[in-house]
């Protein structure tokens, strides 16, 4: 497939927000048992609004990929079939609880639902990012499955794409989550480097086992079942025209097979040794209690950002469409 | 429950993009625009078609054999494009199986035609929308034409007629006879998408003759020297002459 840029800011933008979101829930929940120190509301509220504009930059890129954007509002109508409609539903209302999570804090409603006594006032706002985090795991099945469902793309029709897509925006928003308390909350910097360590390791085991499933895929679909003749060489002679159209253009990726290799090592690199070791070298900065460590971490959840976008870019480019098996030689 | 599709005969198609040109012709003047057709001359020409003839060339030199393959919507009876439409753009008409794309609903998003294993989905470049063969929708129901235009354009122009035009689910008719008596078959089963229209095979007419077939060994006009002369008495083929 010819990897669009639009889809590739939007699934890694929403996923980072995604993932800071579920940082700070995660870092709230821990305080309210008392397991982690709590932080003032500035801490949510600032950290809501960097969730909510990664997922307001993903939204804004996603309608770079339409042909009518104007008409957008439509795809919210069909979610009993489509994933892509319920994504279109699921990522305004993600975005929705993050706001009323964030807002909430910041006008300090710290109202008891169900009276938990706890050293974190209040129990309103963990009740509203429940419903966030709800929404941030729909979110990620939603953008995995719109892949997941296409069973002739078979490097997409896995578990494995879901779980990658989970596990990645996880990541990306834990490790932007660490950079963000070494401003902020340096008491969770541990915490969310640990997280982001745990997290980076499982993706890294789930990506490579769908890069070793998608090395050993057997395309279902031949020549010969495209155009219906039982012979072992059939070779296309014309493809019907000299010049490109829609079909050459969409489901090829269309580099050479070096960068398309490259691409690969790039965003295994990218993604996960290089973040992991900046870390590293963040937490040791941290240790002693220098404050260069934040742009320490700021650079790791760059890298790893760039890295994610070779991901997705490398995600796309190597799925092969059976189409293409209509478009081998112009002529 | 009518379904409507083609049934194009490989065995005849001789690849003359007949076909091809009749349906941009036909879906370029059309009441829902034009098709783009950019640098039709140019260096890079490119534009949307709905039907396309490709060349396949089967096994190896000597034995070789050219298949010209007309290829448009098959308009699959488990359509895989349309449940994926967020916006139900895409749909198959109730009435006569026919796969649309709403020109009016269609946001661009191009998911459908990654959900179209056959790559028959093309987006207009200057229309922003997603288009397709019509089954020319808007010619065969056409009540002021005479009936035996009520064809899609494709179907008309094929000067060998290697494309049938009719409803597959009714048995007797024409397209579901060809697919029966003649071998059709849908393309990529194995997709479960259980695609309408239908190929006819390659035929071959062939005589299995023995090296013995190739002399007649009892020709008695061969037979060298003078054909023996029985005598009066003995009996011959008819008792009546003799030899």
């Amino acid at each position: 497939m010819h990897p669009a840029f639009s889809v590739i800011f939007l699934t890694t933008l929403i996923g980072a927000g995604q993932g800071l979101f579920l940082a700070l829930y995660t870092a709230q929940s821990y305080a309210a048992l008392e397991l982690l120190p709590g932080q003032d509301a500035r801490f949510y509220v600032y950290g809501s609004a960097i969730a909510f504009a990664l997922l307001t930059a993903g939204l804004v890129a996603s309608f770079f990929h339409l042909g009518h954007p104007e008409r957008a509002w439509r795809s919210a109508t069909r979610w009993r079939t489509s994933w892509l409609s319920r994504e279109v539903i699921v990522l305004p209302a993600m975005m929705g609880a993050v706001f009323v999570y964030g807002l909430a804090h910041w006008l300090g409603w710290d109202l008891g639902i169900f009276g938990i006594k706890t050293s974190v006032p209040g129990d309103l706002t963990l009740v509203i990012g429940t419903g966030g985090v709800l929404f941030a795991f729909a979110l990620f099945l939603c953008t995995g499955m719109i892949y997941a469902c296409i069973k002739f793309l078979q490097e997409w029709a896995s578990w494995l794409t879901v779980v990658n897509y989970t596990l990645f925006g996880a990541a990306s928003g834990f490790l932007l989550a660490t950079a963000y308390a070494a401003y902020m909350a340096p008491g969770l910097v541990k915490f969310y480097a640990a997280w982001t360590v745990i997290i980076t390791t499982a993706v890294f085991v789930t990506r490579i086992a769908s890069l070793i499933r998608n090395a050993r895929l057997k395309p279902k679909s031949t020549i010969q079942t495209a155009i219906g003749v039982r012979h072992s060489r059939v070779e296309q002679k014309s493809q019907g025209f000299m010049g490109g159209s829609f079909n050459t253009r969409e489901f090829f990726h269309g580099v050479r097979p070096l960068f398309f290799k490259s691409i690969k090592w790039a965003f295994l690199i990218l993604v996960f040794p290089l973040p992991l070791f900046l870390l590293w070298a963040g937490l040791s900065l941290h240790a002693h209690g220098l404050e260069h460590s934040a742009y320490v971490f700021t650079a790791a959840f760059a890298v790893q950002y760039v890295g994610l976008l070779a991901e997705r870019w490398f995600f796309f480019a190597q799925s092969n469409h059976p189409q293409n098996l209509y478009y081998q030689t112009i002529s | 429950m009518t379904q409507l599709a083609l049934v194009i005969d490989l065995n005849v198609c001789v690849g003359c993009h007949a076909c091809v040109t009749s349906c941009k012709e036909w879906n370029t003047s059309g009441s829902a625009g034009y098709l783009s057709d950019d640098r039709p001359y140019g260096e890079d020409p490119t534009g949307t078609f709905f039907n396309r003839v490709q060349t396949f060339e089967v096994g190896e030199f000597p034995n070789t054999e050219t298949v010209h393959f007309p290829k448009s919507c098959l308009h699959c009876e488990d359509p895989p494009c349309v449940p994926v439409c967020p916006t139900g753009a895409s749909y198959k008409r109730p009435e006569d199986g026919i796969v649309l794309v709403d020109y009016d609903l269609c946001i661009g998003c191009k998911y459908c035609s990654w959900a179209c294993p056959y790559g028959v989905r093309e987006i207009d470049e200057h229309k922003k929308v997603m288009t397709k063969c019509t089954l020319c929708v808007d010619r065969v129901y056409d009540m002021s034409l005479s009936e035996d235009r009520r064809k899609p354009a494709c179907v008309l122009a094929c000067p060998t007629s290697a494309r049938l035009f009719g409803d597959v689910h009714d048995p007797e008719s024409e397209v579901s006879i060809a697919i029966r008596e003649s071998g059709g078959y849908a393309l990529m089963p194995e997709w479960g998408t259980k695609p309408a229209n239908h190929y006819l095979p390659r035929r071959k007419t062939r005589m299995k003759i023995h090296a013995d077939e190739l002399v007649r060994a009892d020709n008695p006009l061969k037979k060298e020297g003078k054909q023996p002369k029985p005598k009066i008495t003995d009996p011959s083929l008819d008792d009546v002459t003799s030899w």
